[in-house]
């Protein structure tokens, strides 16, 4: 049996339903669970159920996509999100349950795949099958009689009209009638083949890329360089089969990060126009090159792929002793918090002055002062910029070993000296600027506001495959959807003074123009006879 | 300049509804005025038994007829209807393209042209499909829904004509959301011709168990089988639109977010959908399955389509955020 056992074309009877009640050895019920898991039915449950199983996932924060909705979902809902996370909600892509069903699925699909292929294969190499007795039961049908012709030549004739229309041909002549047997569109079944298979390498591609490949985010400040290495990645995730040899050597330089906002139309103004990032690459072994990178236009270099993600900015600050010794001089990339870039960034002082410091900023690129004096930004470029820092002093907590973010400060050992619900202001600075710290502790300057830009970098070595696997099927899809597969059978019995012919013709799959092609063979077939009517 | 473009456009949009709402009502008495109609169709039938070219062969007989080439006059109402619709495209067309034009892109970059474009193309694909097929009973259902959307969209998707973000600044936005929008004209197609298969299905039980049934206006439309292959003929061809959608959405998805494939909320839903209807594809080739069931799924998988282009846009968060509303 070639196809699923309860597969079935159209305009065809149902077949009876298997006997029930029938004692099965081991074999007999291994080859009957087998039958259960490669039928049509199946498939087509493992299919509905692979859509349902999908729906959670984009309901329910995924820790793959969204980790730090996940994070504030479990602050929500902390009676609930235990419980979810029991049935891996938060990983639903990953969990038990789904993974379940796309392999029960691909099972299905390699049992269903091969005895088919097989089959066709032989079908492929051998003849169109037998013409059957009764011709007049097929769904198409047509007759004729033509006089003065003999079944010798009028079958000739429709074994020539059908191979022109390329069909293969079979002769089945008996003493009482000749008969040619003939198929096509053989290509559909293929097309089929070619559709699921190439699903299967789908799921394989996707399935080894993770592992190969690996992805890796840095933030680089204008004037900054970063060199393809481990170490030089903020945050960095390779795959299972990963080895740090698969980096290849290569570095970029941020010259120059240029945003462009809409200032004339009233209704987006400061919207985000266009973000360009020019750089110098440089591989090991060849000269610098000047390139760009923008959104939608990533850099691909020595066989990784470097995307801009994401930008803001990062005030240039240096602190001071007292003696007016430097102990801090940095670019501080500072997060963007809102359309208009109001930034936060933090400042970490664990030497170097006679307490540990840590100032927390903000960051206004075009200041404004709301009704209660609380500043805002504006305007997202640098038209106005301000920085403010609130100090704190204490203890940073950075000798305990947990490792901490370089974007947020522990304030739990610590003690707030300026900014509200202090006695002093917090401190404001415009580029070129210098406040004092409190308690004579020193001086910090706003030397000059950069932008920075984040980059993604990223290798996946098989997603050339994947695109291949999906490009093959949809070949598959197409030529299995919309070639029609057809076998058309022609029977020509010898009555007095002439001949009577039969066509018929039965559609594989879907075949909406059956008859009318049944109709066009007949007339090719009469004309090619010379046949007029009387 | 651009102002008094998308004012045009907008105006434009408003005439081609009013329009739409009379076809829609036209739609709906011609629907209903069938139920007084006799069959017509089995004489048609036995035409074609010669129908073959300039009758070379001495005698021909068709034994089987085929359901498919029933010729069904239209009445006079749906024909007005069918002009009626015409008109409302070239309006919508207009406000469409000055949209476009105002904007200075193509005009599907938020919620609310995202309406506008994919009801112009719903009924594109009903006007089209109807040179082919006579589908007029489907009219009523593609004005209406139609009328439903681009007044969500007027009332309560409207923005102003802004640039597009960095992110959005792609030719794949062009073939992507466009071929997204292909493939849902046929898939709402699909729809109406499944639902109307189902109230067929009913009206042929009930008729063969001689019952009396509110369905009689179905008397004069296609059979359930052939509403049936119809509906079939044209998910196939939304399947194929939606299946390069969802690999061109992955292409675009690498070069803007660096990965092509990240479940992210829209990600998961295009996957819903295309699952659901390889379903129902697989549906109409299962013994048990063919007829009512598989229909059944046509109209989940547009239900989900509907949902993604609705609720997942506004409700849902994601990477996808780009319904233009604030
Ligand atoms: C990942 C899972 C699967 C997907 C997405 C899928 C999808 C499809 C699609 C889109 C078609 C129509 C296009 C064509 O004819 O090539 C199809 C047809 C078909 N599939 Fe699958 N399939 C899956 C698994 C299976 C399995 C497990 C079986 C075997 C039980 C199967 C058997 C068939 C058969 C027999 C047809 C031809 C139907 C006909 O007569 O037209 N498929 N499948």
């Amino acid at each position: 049996m070639s196809r699923p056992s309860d597969h079935i074309d159209p305009g065809q009877a149902a077949p009876a339903e298997e006997v029930r009640g029938v004692r099965l050895g081991v074999v007999g019920w291994l080859r009957w669970a087998w039958r259960q898991i490669t039928s049509m039915r199946t498939a087509l449950i493992l299919l509905l159920l692979l859509a349902i199983a999908a729906i959670p996932g984009s309901i329910v924060p995924q820790r793959s996509s969204d980790p730090n909705g996940v994070t504030q979902y479990f602050a929500d809902n902390a009676d609930l999100a235990p419980w979810l996370d029991r049935f891996q909600l938060f990983d639903v892509y990953t969990s038990a349950w789904f993974s379940a069903i796309y392999l029960l699925l691909f099972i299905s699909l390699v049992g269903c795949v091969i005895p088919r292929a097989k089959h066709h294969w032989d079908a492929l190499r051998g003849a169109p099958p037998a013409t059957p007795q009764n011709l007049n039961r097929l769904p198409a049908h047509l007759s004729a009689s033509m006089p003065g012709t003999s079944p010798a030549e009028v079958i000739a004739a429709a074994e020539r009209i059908l191979r022109r229309d390329r069909y293969r041909v079979r002769r089945y002549d008996t003493s009482e009638r000749l008969t040619v047997s003939a198929e096509r569109g053989y290509l559909r079944e293929t097309g089929n083949l070619v559709f699921h298979v190439a699903l299967v390498g789908v799921l394989i591609a996707v399935g080894f890329g993770g592992g190969f490949g690996f992805t890796g985010q840095r933030v680089v400040v204008e004037g900054q360089a970063f060199t393809n290495s481990l170490i030089s990645y903020d945050t960095f995730s390779p795959g299972r089969f990963f080895s740090a040899t698969d980096l290849t050597p290569f570095s970029i330089t941020l010259d120059k990060f240029t945003t462009l906002y809409e200032e004339r139309n009233v209704n987006a103004v400061g919207q985000p126009i266009d973000y360009t990032a020019d750089v110098t690459t440089e591989v090991r072994g060849s000269d610098p090159i000047k390139q760009v990178i923008k959104v939608n236009d990533p850099l691909r270099i020595g066989g990784a792929d470097v995307y801009l993600l994401g930008n803001g900015y990062a005030p240039a600050v240096t602190v001071r002793d007292p003696a007016g010794n430097v102990v801090y001089q940095e670019m501080v990339p500072f997060l963007p918090q809102d359309r208009n870039l109001t930034s936060v960034g933090v400042v970490k002082l664990p030497d170097g002055l006679s307490k540990q410091v840590g100032l927390i900023g903000f960051f206004y690129p075009t200041v404004s002062a709301g009704h209660s004096g609380a500043f805002f930004s504006m305007y997202p470029d640098l038209l106005d910029p301000l920085v403010t820092f609130n100090v704190y002093v204490g203890d940073l907590g950075l000798n305990d070993g947990v490792p901490r973010s370089v974007y947020a400060l522990d304030t739990s050992k610590l003690t707030k000296l300026t900014g509200t619900k202090t006695d002093l202001p917090s401190l404001e600075l415009r580029p070129g600027e210098t406040a004092q710290l409190p308690n004579g502790m020193g001086s910090v300057s706003l030397d000059s506001v950069k932008r920075f830009a984040s980059l993604d970098v990223h290798r996946d070595p098989t997603q050339g495959w994947v695109l291949a696997f999906a490009l093959a099927a949809v070949a598959g899809l197409l030529t299995s959807l919309f070639i029609p597969r057809r076998r058309v059978w022609i029977s020509a019995r010898a009555t007095s003074g002439g001949t009577v012919v039969e066509y018929a013709a039965l559609a594989r799959g879907d075949d909406p123009t059956l008859s009318e092609a049944l109709t066009r063979i007949a007339t090719a077939h009469g004309s090619d006879l010379g046949l007029v009517r009387e | 300049m651009n102002d008094t473009l998308s004012q045009f456009s907008v105006l434009s949009l408003y005439s081609a509804m009013a329009i739409y709402a009379i076809a829609f009502i036209l739609f709906t008495f011609d629907l209903a005025r069938g139920a007084g109609r006799e069959a017509n169709a089995a004489a048609a039938s036995d035409s074609i038994v010669q129908a073959t070219g300039d009758g070379s062969i001495a005698t021909l007989t068709r034994v089987k007829p085929d359901a498919a080439t029933q010729p069904r006059g239209r009445g006079r109402l749906a024909r007005i209807a069918m002009a009626m619709t015409w008109l409302g495209f070239l309006f919508q067309l207009a406000a469409t393209v000055l949209r476009g034009v105002a904007a200075s892109r193509v005009p599907w970059a938020n919620m609310y042209e995202f309406a506008m474009t994919g009801t112009l193309i719903i009924t594109l694909v009903f006007l089209i499909v109807n040179l082919k097929w006579d589908l007029a009973f489907v009219g009523a259902f593609s004005t209406g829904l139609v009328l439903l959307l681009l007044g969500l969209a007027a009332t309560r998707y409207y923005v102003e004509v802004v640039p597009l973000p960095p992110a959005l600044q792609s030719y794949w936005l062009v073939i992507h959301v466009f071929v997204a929008t292909l493939g849902t004209g046929f898939f709402a197609l699909g729809f109406a011709l499944s639902l109307t298969q189902l109230l067929q299905t009913r009206r042929e039980y009930r008729a063969v168990e001689s019952k009396p049934t509110r369905l009689g206006w179905l008397k004069r439309l296609p059979d359930s089988a052939q509403l049936e292959n119809y509906a079939y003929r044209l998910i196939i061809i939304g399947f194929i639109f939606w299946t390069f959608t969802l690999i061109a959405g992955a292409v675009w998805a690498e070069k803007a977010w660096g990965r092509y494939w990240g479940w992210d909320t829209k990600e998961v839903w295009t996957f819903i959908i295309w699952t659901l209807y390889a379903g129902y594809i697989h549906a109409r080739s299962t013994r048990g399955w063919r007829g009512t069931r598989s229909a059944v799924l046509a109209m989940v998988g547009f239900g989900a389509v509907m949902f993604n282009f609705t609720i997942v846009n506004i409700y849902f968060k994601g990477l996808h955020v780009y319904s233009g509303l604030k």
